[in-house]
């Protein structure tokens, strides 16, 4: 647990919404996120957490401003991202904002040594190191990385594991604020994960580095992080320290998630008739039972959509 | 006949590519009883697709080398193709890894449904039109799925759909590969759960679950059956294996998974450094030995397959000495 009380937010983000909208003749408006909030803590870890389809992509690509909001602001150090519009500023921007996603392979050119990815941002941006190898050689030794058998290879030659700790490394010596993991370790296998997962922890404790951690796995969310969100069509729908959320789920969906979360030690009810789908109505239900009371802190630090209009 | 469906004995089945063999399956030996579902786990290239079709689909650089396949008291490995093909119709169903990704988007499922039953040699009659909808209903789904295009349904939905085609002949087992690693957690919970409750119904007897996710096994497996790096590693009874590890590897691999109510900050788990060895033209000796722990010099030498128990085997030189209390380190 963490000494200092005093939580320093490093990006705020305020009712974001985004719609897509596809189609030139008959347009099709699909909601994709619907008026999130929530606080980035420095040197924390936020679990963002949903099933496919529930926005979880979206909120990531909106923060590293790939696409734009349709309403709602992203407050990053007092400023609206939306404004960042210029190419030097923008630049500023990604130099502490940063992104990493599910398939490594799909992030290296496998044309070009894996090194390059150190040279593009020592060529993009002043990281004011006397010593550009020794730095990264350094940085590679945090993530146990063996630069001898690393700097020089191809992507291929290395593993999944391997090439998202690279990335990783790569966060590092930028000295990120706020890194985007999306499902950055669902390609690898159970004994590689936990790996990279610990190092993630570590790297936010020792470099005060935010860290939003998108994931489908209850399990994975509830490991390393302090704050968690549940995300469902959407919305946020519960959203608190990840403690909180998982002994006193109060959302259906939330306990849904939490009933079909594979566990070894703990059987499934096979008494218990389970269907997905009967989520839906139980998340309707659930609403027309609360209506009119919104989004609703139900204990300190612990807030529950119970309606959606 | 014996109590045993399947029964493999030192199987190995080698990729035969331009620089060498890839040794995928390498003296495999398991038994699939009748009424069990057995599950197969470990890490993503172990060679757990390649067991499954060495002993059903054998394709090019696929090669048989040695040993013997049981299935249902028929040598399968000696068979002629035409007269195992038929014996294949009728006793194993699999539904291959990525079975989902066959769904062209802008067919009805109705369309796909029959396309799948003519792979499986089926007849698309009308008697076996009520047969499906008889099964859509048992696992929740309407018939008006049948009219409706798939990207309309989740992929949980089609999995249902494509479990259903494949044990429409109430096949003697099922090879289920990875059918839920593509899913939504609550899509997990259905689709893995269906499979025991069809067992559970005798619409199919046996199933190999084939996963890289051990917890999922743990739910609905009988025994559980670990491969590392194409060698056989361990098999035991679900509950064993998981309280009584006793390969090295199976231990790291149980560790490794965290659960809920358990933070980083109370509890690090540790996960194995490393990486598997590749298997092309790969010697002898165990193959976990370069991250595992324990190694000893001993372990240059291919460890043999040993008794732990009734119904529990290793195949590690240290089993013994360490006992079952790996995780107890340093
Ligand atoms: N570029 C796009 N155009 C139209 N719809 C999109 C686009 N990107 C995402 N969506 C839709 O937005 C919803 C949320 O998607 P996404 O953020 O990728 O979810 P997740 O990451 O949680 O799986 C989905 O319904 C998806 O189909
Ligand atoms: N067609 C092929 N030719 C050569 N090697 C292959 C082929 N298919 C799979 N392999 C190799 O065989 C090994 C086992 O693969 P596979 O059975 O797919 O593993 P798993 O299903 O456990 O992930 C891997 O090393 C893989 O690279
Ligand atoms: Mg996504
Ligand atoms: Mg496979």
């Amino acid at each position: 647990m963490s000494k200092n009380n005093k939580n320093e937010v490093v990006m705020s983000v305020k009712n974001l919404t985004k719609i897509f909208k596809s189609g030139i003749f008959n347009p099709e408006y699909t909601t994709a996120v619907k008026d999130v909030s929530f606080d980035i803590e420095k040197g924390k870890i936020i679990s963002l957490i949903g099933e496919s389809g529930s926005g979880k992509t979206t909120v990531g690509k909106l923060i590293l401003k790939l696409i734009n909001p349709s309403s709602g602001q992203i407050i990053y150090k007092g400023q609206d991202i939306a404004e960042i519009t210029d190419k030097k500023d923008t630049q500023k921007y990604y130099r502490r904002v940063q992104g990493i996603f599910q398939d490594p392979f799909a992030t290296f050119n496998p044309l070009y040594r894996v090194d390059r990815v150190f040279d593009m941002i020592f060529d993009s941006y002043e990281l004011g190191f006397s010593d550009k190898d020794e730095a990264i050689r350094k940085v590679l030794h945090d993530v146990n990385l063996n630069p001898d058998r690393t700097l020089g290879k191809f992507p291929h030659q290395l593993s999944g594991g391997q090439l998202q700790r690279l990335l990783i490394a790569r966060a590092l010596l930028m000295d990120v604020d706020i890194l985007i993991a999306d499902e950055l370790i669902s390609m690898l296998d159970a004994s590689t994960r936990i790996g990279v997962l610990n190092l993630l922890v570590e790297s936010c404790k020792k470099n005060g580095m935010a860290v939003i951690f998108i994931t489908h796995d209850l399990n994975l969310g509830y490991y390393i992080s302090d704050q968690s969100l549940i995300m469902y069509k959407g919305r946020l729908v519960e959203r608190g320290a990840t403690k909180k959320i998982y002994e006193n789920s109060t959302h259906p969906y939330t306990k849904m998630l939490f009933e079909a979360v594979p566990e070894i030690g703990d059987r499934w009810d096979p008494e218990e008739e389970f269907l997905p789908e009967q989520v839906v109505g139980e998340v309707k239900d659930f609403y027309q039972n609360n209506q009119g009371r919104g989004f609703v802190e139900v204990e300190k630090g612990h807030s529950v959509l119970f309606s959606d209009e | 006949m014996s109590e045993n469906i399947l029964e493999v004995k030192n199987l190995r089945a080698y990729y035969n590519i331009l620089k060498g063999q890839v040794k995928a399956v390498d003296d495999i030996t398991f038994n699939l009883k009748k009424g069990e579902i057995l599950g197969l786990a470990g890490e993503s290239g172990c060679g757990k697709s390649t067991l499954a079709s060495s002993f059903i689909s054998r394709k090019k650089p696929l090669e048989y080398v040695s040993g013997e396949v049981d299935l249902v008291g028929h040598e399968i490995m000696k068979m002629d193709e035409a007269e195992f093909k038929k014996l294949r119709l009728k006793t194993i169903s699999i539904i291959p890894q990525y079975a989902l990704d066959a769904f062209s988007p802008t067919k009805k499922i109705r369309t796909f449904i029959k396309d799948l039953a003519h792979q499986h040699g089926i007849k698309t009659d009308r008697a076996f039109m009520e047969k499906v909808e008889e099964r859509l209903d048992l696992v929740n789904l309407d018939k008006s799925v049948l009219n409706r295009y798939s990207i309309e349904l989740s992929g949980g939905m089609k999995q249902r759909v494509v479990m259903v085609i494949s044990t429409i002949l109430d096949p003697d087992f099922i090879i289920a590969d990875e059918i839920t690693s593509a899913l939504d957690v609550s899509s997990q919970r259905f689709v893995a759960t269906m499979l025991a409750n069809l067992r559970d119904l005798e619409i199919i007897k046996s199933a190999i679950f084939i996963t890289h996710d051990l917890s999922i096994l743990y739910q609905i497996a009988d025994r559980i059956m670990i491969m590392y790096a194409g060698n056989f590693a361990e098999i035991a009874p679900t509950d064993e294996i998981v309280a009584r590890p006793r390969h090295p590897y199976t231990r790291a691999l149980i560790n490794s998974l965290p659960k809920v109510g358990i933070q980083y900050h109370d509890k690090r788990l540790s996960g194995i450094e490393g990486t598997p060895p590749h298997l092309l033209n790969i010697g002898d000796g165990c193959r976990f030995r370069d991250r595992c722990p324990y190694a000893i010099e001993k372990c240059e030498e291919t460890p043999i397959r040993e008794k732990v128990a009734d119904n529990h085997y290793v195949s590690c030189w240290r089993w013994q000495e360490l006992g079952s209390d790996l995780n107890v380190e340093e």
